[in-house]
């Protein structure tokens, strides 16, 4: 396991025992810099261990699990691509994944909401702009699962308060997150509503970047509020608004949490809303079949750098840079 | 103040303090209702057309909670949890941020890609085998197996590499002309120079750590070893019916992370401005 540091020991002595090309400034330097070398790799030891063992060998041994039958012994076999085709062809494995591209679309909507409330905040001379920030971020630093069991309990089909709300306008009861046709839009708002408060800070952070001399200009131009947000706020803020749908993409590919809170074991909505992440918590823990689990996270992965990288690309389209 | 004395009211902020309010009251009023069921006796809680305050101010689901479950126990591998992350990360990416930031060594360049590299991998991915090691160290239901992994940070290192790097190298210089070696310049100069940057990430840390579900639902499944945000989801299962009771455990296992918020909201904030990814 300790291959990592003490490869990097020997490659540190290596470089002091070989001559270098620029042999002035070596021997100028020489002292203190195979110490510091030394000193540098004492330094990273811990963290690459760590690493080495938690992060890098189980991403390899990932990799091998997806092409492996898992035994319950320990008796893995070979074989192949074969997870993967099943994966593929997997009608439940699809559906997660159109679940989880839904959760993305979803998500987004919580940045135009936080950029109103950023530019909202902006607003010069307001005042409790500190308070805003801080209710806005509250459900934010709260229990992911605490925040599904009162959202479960607000959506409750028979006592739960949504119902009651509607019920003043004439809607009938509805069960919102046990209805298949429903449930995924009521986690969805409910990840929405959980993350409004970050990407505020964000979006803070980047509008308070922006010059003010540009707002004053275009005031003294004769343009408004709203459209000082389109022509100077929203063009100056993209950079921000690219770094958080980025995140937000990334984010709701992994969702997680609230699914496993919100729908039990018995919810009819289950399918319509289980994410590959929780399908893949399903497979590898609940069913014991690891491999195809593996598999299915490895999948997961490529999806996500691709959704990435397709933002990368379209980001010259819309991003201004100032 | 002035602005009142010298100018009609102002309609448009008057408006806006409308919108905000609206908006933070939708971001509030869940908690706010959290706490009346938790208040509610049972046949309150459920009686149609609801109530909006408690008739009678109950207390007793708060009690329940740490009757019906090992409830102090999982506070308290919360606690564990949290802050062996938490130190953890402070120690071993500040060092080798600090590596990274101001050292020169061979084969600098790899190793910073191979750090990179855990960055991108999403935490899903690595469960499988992750679990596998806390296993084969013996180690499953047991606090160390919460925190372990979680002690170290791609994110972490980066983020505090950001603050070395912007430390004027003078400090350094004379220090070394002094006659003080690596660590100590470390220790003793540059580490207390990004106090503020160590408190960020300690504040983000601990909040990950509290709130983190998936790996402390893999690895500890004996509810003495759980920490609450697991150990909420088995109060799921046995007391799906009893509301008040549910809303009191959600609200005691999330009373620490908004009080610390509250409190650090400082770091907080910067510690999100400067990442945006977890930990």
């Amino acid at each position: 396991m300790a291959v990592f540091p003490s490869t990097a020991a020997a490659e540190a002595e290596g470089r002091i025992r070989k001559p270098r090309t620029r042999a002035g400034r070596d021997d100028a330097t020489r002292g203190p810099n195979s110490r510091t070398q030394k000193a540098a790799y004492v330094f990273i030891a811990p963290i690459g261990l760590g690493f080495l063992v938690f992060y890098i060998w189980p991403m390899i041994q990932t990799f091998g699990y997806s092409f492996t039958d898992f035994g319950p012994f320990g008796g893995n076999t070979w074989i192949g691509g074969d997870n993967y085709a099943r994966v593929l062809q997997d009608v439940t494995v699809w559906r997660a994944i159109g679940n989880t591209l839904l959760y993305g679309a979803i998500g987004l909507v919580t940045l135009p909401l936080s950029i109103a409330v950023a530019a909202l905040l902006n607003r010069r001379g307001l005042r409790g702009v500190g308070v805003y920030r801080a209710l806005y971020f509250i459900p934010f630093v709260t229990l992911p699962v605490a925040v599904g069991l009162v959202w479960n309990w607000l959506y409750n089909g028979n006592f739960g308060l949504l119902n009651e709300v509607l019920s003043w306008f004439g809607m009938s009861r509805h069960f919102w997150a046990s209805d298949p046709s429903s449930a995924l839009w009521a986690i969805g708002l409910v990840a929405v509503w959980q993350s409004v408060g970050y990407y505020l800070i964000i979006f803070i952070a980047g509008i308070k970047g922006i010059p003010q001399d540009y707002y004053e200009a275009a005031e003294l131009d004769g343009a408004g509020p709203v459209r000082r947000f389109f022509t100077i706020t929203l063009p100056l803020l993209s950079p921000s608004i690219f770094f958080a749908a980025v995140i937000c993409v990334i984010n709701s590919l992994q969702m997680f949490d609230l699914i496993y809170v919100m729908m039990s074991p018995t919810n009819p909505a289950l399918g319509s809303t289980q994410s590959v992440v929780s399908l893949f918590y399903q497979w590898a823990f609940q069913q014991n079949n690891q491999g195809a689990a593996a598999a299915l996270a490895f999948l997961l992965m490529l999806l996500t750098a691709a959704l990435t990288f397709l933002q990368f690309r379209l980001q010259k389209r819309w991003v201004h840079y100032a | 103040m002035r602005d009142r004395l010298t100018r009609r009211v102002d309609g448009g902020s008057v408006a806006t303090h409308v919108l905000l309010s609206l908006g933070a009251l939708v971001m509030v009023f869940p908690f706010l209702w959290q706490l009346l069921t938790a208040l509610k006796t049972l046949p309150e809680a459920v009686h149609v057309p609801t109530t909006l305050f408690p008739e009678r101010w109950n207390w007793a689901s708060f009690k329940e909670v740490f009757t019906a479950l090992p409830y102090g126990e999982m506070l308290g591998n919360s606690v564990i949890n949290t802050v062996g992350r938490t130190l953890g990360q402070l120690v071993f990416c500040s060092l080798a941020a600090y590596a990274f930031a101001r050292m020169r060594f061979r084969g600098k360049d790899v190793l910073f890609a191979l750090f990179l590299s855990v960055l991108l991998v999403p935490s899903s991915l690595l469960i499988l085998p992750q679990y596998d090691i806390i296993q084969r160290l013996g180690l499953l239901n047991t606090a160390p197996a919460l925190f372990l992994p979680g002690m170290f940070s791609a994110f972490g290192t980066f983020m505090l590499r950001q603050f070395f790097l912007s430390l004027p190298r003078e400090l350094e210089e004379a220090a070394r002309i002094d006659g003080a070696g690596p660590f100590r310049i470390f220790w003793s100069i540059m580490l207390p120079l990004i106090r503020p940057a160590l408190a960020a990430l300690a504040v983000i840390t601990a909040m990950w750590s509290w709130n983190d579900l998936l790996w402390p639902l893999v690895v500890n499944t004996d509810p003495a070893k759980m920490p609450i945000s697991a150990g909420l989801t088995s109060l799921e299962g046995q007391f799906e019916t009893d509301y008040p009771v549910m809303m009191a455990g959600s609200l005691i296992a999330s009373l620490p992370m908004i009080v610390l918020y509250l409190f650090l909201q400082r770091h907080f904030v910067q510690g999100i401005a400067q990442s945006g990814t977890k930990g």
